[in-house]
């Protein structure tokens, strides 16, 4: 059944009545996502787009329409207390969109997650899409295709390049998720391995990731110790230089650390095909099928 | 949406007045601009008969190294110290060879040294700690020590929503076989320094020397912070440190733009939509036997605008041979992006030789438009292709061309 989103997902998005919110619900609700609800404090009692419903409050929204899980487009000095308001109110799933988070609000969630059942993807991430079910967040929904291959990856469009490369190949995707590319977020990749080997419906793993920090050396390890599926990697930064953050905030290489030669010299250690190029992720995957 | 860039640094004096703010010590000082400004203050800095520093105020690391930091007895020398110091373009080995213009010097009071120690703080992302690190060999720098002596850099983890408490900091203080008086001090000196670190969202804290006086004080005798941009909407005072001389003119123009580009060293521009994708073309251009130009985020939605606006900053770098725009179309399907690369460019009139590969959605469509617009584009089907096409028309080939 794939992991975190499926077709029963009943999906509340806060800041739905926003610029990016509105758009990227439309899309959404095009795609077949059962959107429930909106949040938007001040427009309590609207229905956006004539059909979904405007809560004041995530615990109004929960309360009235049995919401699980939150997509968040709300701007960055706000979108903290709107993580914690969804896990409060008990939101099993909470995807946050929103770019620009500073990490020391982003350190302050996770600790308020901790012993709560609420599951964090993002923030700063495309989101999360099982193909032909449900899709939440802002990637193309017409580039997945239906399968088996779970995608994992810290970027946007470098993801939907690599969907597309295996879509291309007649290749589907069971879930493909956008963790974020911050130096805090709720979903690692090696969060994603586990719940991807204990899928069922995912067969083998495609997992990118980029220079900064030390999260693909990680998921590196589980994969030697746990993991019972193939797993392919792409590491993009090969060439980015030493003390520049490239875009994401968490992708900087400093004291020699997060290089991307360390990244996937740990990842072939531990029995990861890592792909050399970027043109060469959908062949590498096929080559595992 | 908008992309950032690189974490907002600021100048030791900066820094200093910052951590004086919190309570740690720091040495008597004046930042000037002049040599009569320098006259003056170590004038009135040396009448005790104590010399001072002449410190040049750039970011980058290792200005001792370059003639930066001078010491002088008396007002002559500190004027004459700084006559070469300001104006000039200082190099140190950060500045990289053409070296950093200096505008501005600080004069510090000396300070009778009796023991140098290392003081730093930063997030542990594995963690999600703050991780306070000490050291007794301060005045080098903290990544030789942990290759040469590890053994020697103390470290504490401090949660950043409990915050750091007392005790920690005397850990960290009672490590250094410090005399028991400067101990309790430098244990003052770690609490503050943390709060300052915290309140202001900063992401790099660091003193480096942290210095034992003879009469037993503890002072910063040098300081370097970095901040999260991203909370800088909240830390005015911060943001207003920013000092646009520091920055590649090319970059705080893109950053004008709110557009993300570094410049790099090679001559294949790049302008790629999302930094993953910008990020993995800097390298598939770099197997392809070339060199990327640059990184550039035009944003997730490529529109005439940001590709306008990135085209013109590729092009003023004279290094560029050719430029590669290579733009995934998603949502923005690659028909409306090609009319967005054409409507961009056509007004530019400009001679650089330009490869375009746009991929997703409706990229047939897109295609047929680059090549219908007759401005010289060449069109690459695949990644690769189109880093070969861009690396061989940077380096003046015939571009690979059909």
């Amino acid at each position: 059944m794939s992991i975190l989103v499926s077709s029963r997902t009943k999906l509340l998005v806060q800041g739905i009545t926003g610029g990016e919110g509105s758009f990227h619900t439309r899309q959404m609700l095009e795609y077949g996502t059962r959107v429930v609800a909106g949040v938007t404090p001040g427009k309590g009692g609207e229905k956006f787009e004539g059909k979904v419903p405007v809560f004041d409050t995530v615990a109004d929204a929960v309360r009235e329409t049995g919401a699980d899980t939150s997509v968040i487009f709300v701007p960055a000095p706000f979108a903290a207390d709107a993580i914690m308001e969804a896990a409060d109110s008990g939101l099993g799933l909470v995807v946050c969109i929103t770019e620009g988070i500073p990490t020391l609000d982003m350190l302050q969630v996770v600790r308020y997650l901790e012993n709560r059942e609420t599951t964090l993807v993002g923030p700063n991430c495309p989101g999360v899409i099982t193909p032909g079910q449900c899709k939440i967040g802002i990637m193309p929904g017409f580039i997945h295709t239906p399968g088996r291959v779970g995608v994992v990856s810290r970027s946007g469009t470098l993801t939907y390049e690599a969907v597309w490369q295996l879509s291309e190949r007649g290749i589907g995707q069971s879930t493909c998720m956008g963790i974020g590319g911050d130096p805090v977020v709720g979903t690692t990749h090696l969060d994603a391995l586990r719940m991807f080997n204990e899928d069922p419906d995912t067969g083998a793993v495609l997992m990118i990731g980029e220079i900064g920090g030390t999260a693909e050396e990680k998921a590196a390890e589980f994969v030697r110790e746990k993991m019972d599926k193939p797993v392919v990697a792409f590491i993009a930064g090969r060439t980015a230089p030493p003390g520049r953050r490239m875009g994401h905030a968490g992708a900087i290489i400093s004291g020699g650390v997060g290089t991307a030669q360390s990244k996937i010299e740990a990842l072939r250690d531990c029995g990861v095909s890592v792909a050399e190029s970027p043109a060469e992720i959908g062949q590498a995957v096929a080559a595992v099928l | 949406m908008s992309f950032r860039e690189v974490c907002l640094k600021i100048h030791e004096y900066q820094a200093k007045k910052i951590l004086g703010d919190f309570g740690v010590p720091v040495p008597e000082g004046v930042v000037c601009s002049t040599v009569e400004e320098v006259s003056a203050a170590a004038a009135r800095l040396t009448s005790g008969g104590t010399p001072v520093a002449v410190k040049a105020q750039i970011h980058a690391g290792g200005r001792g190294k370059g003639g930066g930091i001078k010491l002088a007895k008396d007002s002559g020398e500190a004027a004459e110290a700084a006559s070469r110091i300001l104006g000039s373009a200082l190099v140190t080995p950060q500045t990289g060879p053409s070296g950093q213009l200096v505008g501005k010097v600080l004069v510090e009071r000396g300070a009778q040294i009796a023991g140098e120690l290392y003081a730093g703080l930063l997030l542990d992302r594995s963690s999600r700690m703050d991780v306070f690190m000490v050291s007794t060999e301060g005045g080098m720098e903290i990544e030789q020590v942990a290759a040469e002596a590890p053994e020697k850099i103390h470290k504490v983890y401090i949660d950043p929503v409990v915050g750091i408490k007392p005790f920690q900091a005397r850990q960290l203080a009672y490590k250094l076989d410090l005399p028991a008086g400067a101990a309790k001090e430098a244990a003052k000196v770690f609490f503050s320094l943390y709060q300052a670190y915290h309140q202001r969202d900063a992401s790099l804290a660091e003193i480096n020397p942290l210095v034992i006086t003879a009469d037993g004080r503890v002072v910063a005798l040098d300081a370097k912070m970095n901040f999260d941009d991203n909370a800088l909407f909240r830390q005015p005072g911060v943001a207003a440190m920013r000092d646009p001389a520091e920055e590649d003119p090319l970059e705080r123009e893109a950053n004008e733009f709110g557009l993300n580009y570094i410049k790099l060293e090679g001559n294949v521009g790049c302008m790629v939509n999302g930094a993953g994708l910008a990020m993995a073309t800097m390298d598939i251009i770099k197997q392809a036997g070339g060199e990327p130009a640059n990184f550039l985020d035009v944003g997730g939605g490529a529109n005439v605008e940001s590709i306008g606006n990135g085209f013109r900053i590729i092009c003023k770098d004279p290094n560029v041979g050719a430029v590669l725009i290579n733009i995934f179309g998603g949502i923005v399907r690659c028909d409306r992006v090609a009319r967005g690369v054409v409507e961009a460019l056509e007004s530019l009139d400009t001679e650089v030789p330009v490869v375009v590969r746009l991929q997703g959605t409706n990229a047939e469509e897109g295609k047929k438009i680059i090549e219908q617009a007759e401005l010289g584009f060449q069109w690459a089907d695949t990644f690769r292709e189109a880093a070969e096409k861009a690396v061989a028309a940077a380096s003046g080939g015939k571009g690979g061309g059909r």
